[in-house]
C-alpha cells in the first residue's frame, strides 16, 4: 500500500461493478442516468440490463423525481451523474420527492472533489457532503477505494432508505481487499501504533481516497516517533458516534481529512459529535472556502492543502495545542 | 362503466358536496388555497367516482391506478374527494392544516400514507408519474391495464422540470400515462398570460409527442369521455387540457386570481366583505348559485 507502484483504480469503477452485481441479484434494481452512463460506469449495468435502464438525457431534476416514481412502484433505482449536478443541481427534488417522500432511491454522484482535475472548478463538487448530510433519512457514504465502493453499492441496495454515494473520477490507490469487512455506519481503524509502541497522540479521521494520504502521513510520522491512529470514516451519515468518541478519548486530539469544503463537511459532522460528547482540539484538512480549478490530481490536492505534507503539518500543529 | 344521465346527475351532486366540504375545511383552517380546489372538483369527482380503478377500503391494493397530485397546494379538493370516496371520515376534513393533523397544508405521505406522493414544490409531479409509468412498462410492457394520472396546474408548467418529464414520456411512448392540466389561467401573482405566457399550450405538448385533448373541465361527460379516449391512445402519453373557471361554483370568487391562495374570510373584499365571505361561499354552493332553495332559508 505504501509502494509508489500501488495498484490504482477509479472509485467509480467499483460502483459500476457493484451495480452490475446488485442488478444480477435483485431484479428490482434499475439504473437511471443523465447522459453520463459511461463516465459514471453505469454502462456495465445498462449493457447487461437494457430493459432496466432509463436514459433521461441532460435533466438531473427530472432524473431524481422519475426515480422517486420508480421507487414508489417497488423499484430500487440508482441515479447517476456528476456530483455537481446530482445532488448539486437537483437538491430540492432529492429533498422533497425522494427523502421527504421516503423513497429508497440511491443517488450516485461521481466526479466529487478537486481530483476531477483538468475539467476545472465547475465540475469539481466540493459541497456535496454538506448539502446531503443535512437531509433527513438520507445516508451519506464516501468509499475510500474501488473495492469499498463496490461493497457500498451492493449494501445500499437493501437499506430501504435513500442513500447518497460519493465517488471520484481519477484512479486512486487500492487500500482494501475483497475480505476487508465493510458495514454501512461502522467505521474501521486502518492504522494503529505498532505493537509495543506508546499510545497514539493524535487521531486522524479521513474519508474517500484521501485516506491514502493520511496513511502515508501516519507512516512518516511513526518514523519520526509520533504515533497516530487513522480511521476510515466511509459513512458520514449515520455517523458512528461511539467509534469517534472512543478515538477522541484514546488520542485527545483529532485531525479530519476530506476532499471537500471544510465548512459543512465530514469534519463538521465529527466536530458536532465531539463538541457535544467529548470536546478535544481539532484541525480540519479540506478546501478552505474556495473553488477548484484545472490541474492534475496531485497538483490540486497539494495546492488546496490536502496532501500528505499538509496532514503532517496539521498533526504537528495540533500536538502543540 | 356506462355514463347514464342518472350517473351524470349523481356525479354533479357529488362534485358539489366535495366543494362544500372543501370550503368548510378551508374556513376551519383559516388559511389555504380556494380557487384551484374549487375549479378541479368536477375532474376529481369523475376520477374518483367513475374512472379510477381503486379501493378506498384497501388503499395499498397493488393493482390500483395511481393519482399523482403535482400542485400540492390544491390538496383541499384531494382530501375532500378522498373523504367522500371513503378513504377517511369526512369530519376529519375540519382538521386541515392543524397541528398533528393527517391533512397537512401540503400533502405528506408520512402523515397520510394512502397518498401516492407528498407534494408542494411545483413542477415535479409529472416526473414522478413518469417514473411510475416507466415501472409498469419495465414489468409488463403495456399489457397491464393499470394507469397513472398526473394532475398539474397551468402555472407550474413554467417550471422547466415539467418539460424534462414531458420529453421523457414522449420518448418512452408512455401510453399508460395521462396528465391533466388545470387550465384556469391564474396563478398567485396574476393571470398566467401576464406572468409568463403559456400559449400555444397544445402545440407545446404535441411537439413532445403527446396526444392532446382539450375539454371543458366542468362538463362531467366531457371529462369522463376524455379519460376513456386516453385509454384508446397507443404509443403516446395523453394530456388533457381542462379549461376551467378559477373558483368555480362561487360566482363572487370566479375568475379572480386573488382567490388563488386565500381562504374565505381572507380573500379580496371588493365583491364580498371579509366577514361575509364564508357565509356567501357556502350559501352559493348549498343553493347551486340560487338555483335551489337553501335548507337555511
Amino acid at each position: 500500500m505504501f509502494d509508489k507502484k500501488v495498484e490504482q483504480v477509479p472509485i467509480r469503477q467499483g460502483f459500476g461493478e457493484g451495480l452490475l452485481a446488485a442488478g444480477e441479484k435483485n431484479l428490482q434494481v434499475v439504473g437511471v442516468c443523465a447522459d453520463l452512463t459511461e463516465s459514471t460506469k453505469m454502462n456495465l449495468f445498462s449493457e447487461k440490463f437494457p430493459n432496466r435502464f432509463i436514459q433521461v438525457g441532460v435533466a438531473e431534476q427530472n432524473m431524481a423525481s422519475v426515480a422517486s416514481g420508480l421507487a414508489a412502484m417497488g423499484k430500487i433505482p440508482f441515479i447517476s451523474s456528476y456530483a455537481m449536478f446530482s445532488p448539486g443541481r437537483n437538491w430540492e427534488q432529492i429533498r422533497t420527492t425522494i427523502c421527504y417522500n421516503n423513497q429508497p432511491v440511491k443517488i450516485v454522484g461521481s466526479h466529487a472533489g478537486v481530483s476531477v482535475g483538468p475539467d476545472g472548478g465547475t465540475h469539481q463538487a466540493i459541497e456535496d457532503i454538506a448539502i446531503t448530510r443535512v437531509i433527513p433519512r438520507l445516508m451519506v457514504i464516501s468509499p475510500c477505494d474501488s473495492i469499498e465502493a463496490k461493497k457500498a453499492t451492493m449494501l445500499s441496495t437493501d437499506t430501504g432508505t435513500p442513500v447518497y454515494l460519493r465517488l471520484a473520477r481519477d484512479k486512486t490507490p487500492i487500500m482494501t481487499t475483497e475480505d476487508t469487512p465493510f458495514e454501512i455506519g461502522k467505521v474501521q481503524i486502518f492504522w494503529h501504533p505498532s505493537e509495543g509502541r506508546t499510545k497514539p497522540e493524535v487521531g486522524i479521521i479521513a474519508t474517500g481516497a484521501l485516506l491514502h494520504k493520511a496513511l502515508l502521513a501516519a507512516k512518516d510520522l511513526e518514523e519520526k516517533g509520533i504515533e497516530v491512529e487513522v480511521m476510515n470514516l466511509h459513512t458520514i451519515k449515520p455517523l458512528d458516534e461511539k467509534a469517534i468518541i472512543d478515538l477522541a478519548k484514546r488520542t485527545g486530539k483529532i485531525v479530519t481529512v476530506e476532499e471537500h469544503q471544510i465548512r459543512g463537511g465530514m469534519g463538521s459532522a465529527v466536530a458536532e459529535c465531539l463538541a457535544k460528547n467529548f470536546p478535544v482540539p481539532m484541525e480540519f484538512i479540506g478546501v478552505d472556502d474556495d473553488f477548484g480549478q484545472s490541474g492534475t490530481q496531485d497538483e490540486l490536492i497539494e495546492h488546496y492543502g490536502m496532501g500528505t505534507k499538509s496532514i503532517i503539518k496539521a498533526v504537528n500543529k495540533i500536538l502543540k495545542r | 362503466m356506462e355514463l347514464t344521465d342518472e350517473k351524470i346527475n349523481e356525479l354533479k351532486k357529488k362534485a358539489n358536496d366535495i366543494r362544500i366540504s372543501l370550503i368548510e375545511s378551508l374556513i376551519a383552517a383559516g388559511s389555504g388555497h380556494t380557487a384551484g380546489p374549487l375549479d378541479m372538483a368536477d375532474i376529481f369527482t369523475v376520477l374518483f367516482f367513475h374512472t379510477l380503478n381503486h379501493n378506498p377500503k384497501k388503499p395499498a391494493w397493488p393493482e390500483r391506478d395511481r393519482v399523482v397530485l403535482s400542485n400540492g397546494h390544491i390538496c383541499p379538493v384531494l382530501y375532500s374527494t378522498m373523504a367522500h370516496a371513503g378513504y377517511f371520515p369526512v369530519k376529519e376534513l375540519k382538521t386541515l392544516r392543524k397541528f398533528g393533523s393527517r391533512l397537512q397544508g401540503h400533502p405528506h405521505r408520512d402523515f397520510l400514507p394512502m397518498l401516492e406522493t407528498s407534494s408542494g414544490p411545483l413542477g415535479s409531479g409529472l416526473s414522478q408519474a413518469v417514473g411510475m409509468a416507466l415501472a409498469l412498462k419495465i414489468d409488463h410492457s403495456f399489457t397491464s391495464n393499470r394507469r397513472i394520472y398526473a394532475l398539474l396546474s397551468d402555472g407550474e408548467l413554467e417550471a422547466g422540470q415539467t418539460w424534462e418529464a414531458a420529453m421523457l414520456a414522449g420518448k418512452e411512448k408512455l401510453q399508460n400515462l395521462v396528465a391533466v392540466i388545470d387550465r384556469n389561467n391564474i396563478q398567485i401573482e396574476g393571470y398566467t398570460e401576464n406572468v409568463m405566457p403559456l400559449e400555444s399550450l397544445s402545440d407545446k405538448w404535441r411537439a413532445w409527442n403527446w396526444h392532446v385533448i382539450e375539454i371543458d373541465g366542468h362538463n362531467i361527460e366531457e371529462i369522463a369521455d376524455s379519460f376513456e379516449t386516453a385509454k384508446a391512445v397507443f404509443e403516446k402519453p395523453t394530456v388533457i387540457i381542462a379549461h376551467t373557471i378559477a373558483g368555480k361554483g362561487i360566482p363572487e370568487f370566479e375568475r379572480d386570481y386573488r382567490w388563488h391562495g386565500n381562504p374565505p374570510g381572507k380573500g379580496p373584499t371588493d365583491k364580498v366583505p371579509a366577514d361575509k365571505q364564508a357565509k356567501v361561499a357556502l350559501a352559493e354552493l348549498r343553493t347551486l348559485g340560487g338555483k335551489i332553495e337553501s335548507e337555511h332559508q
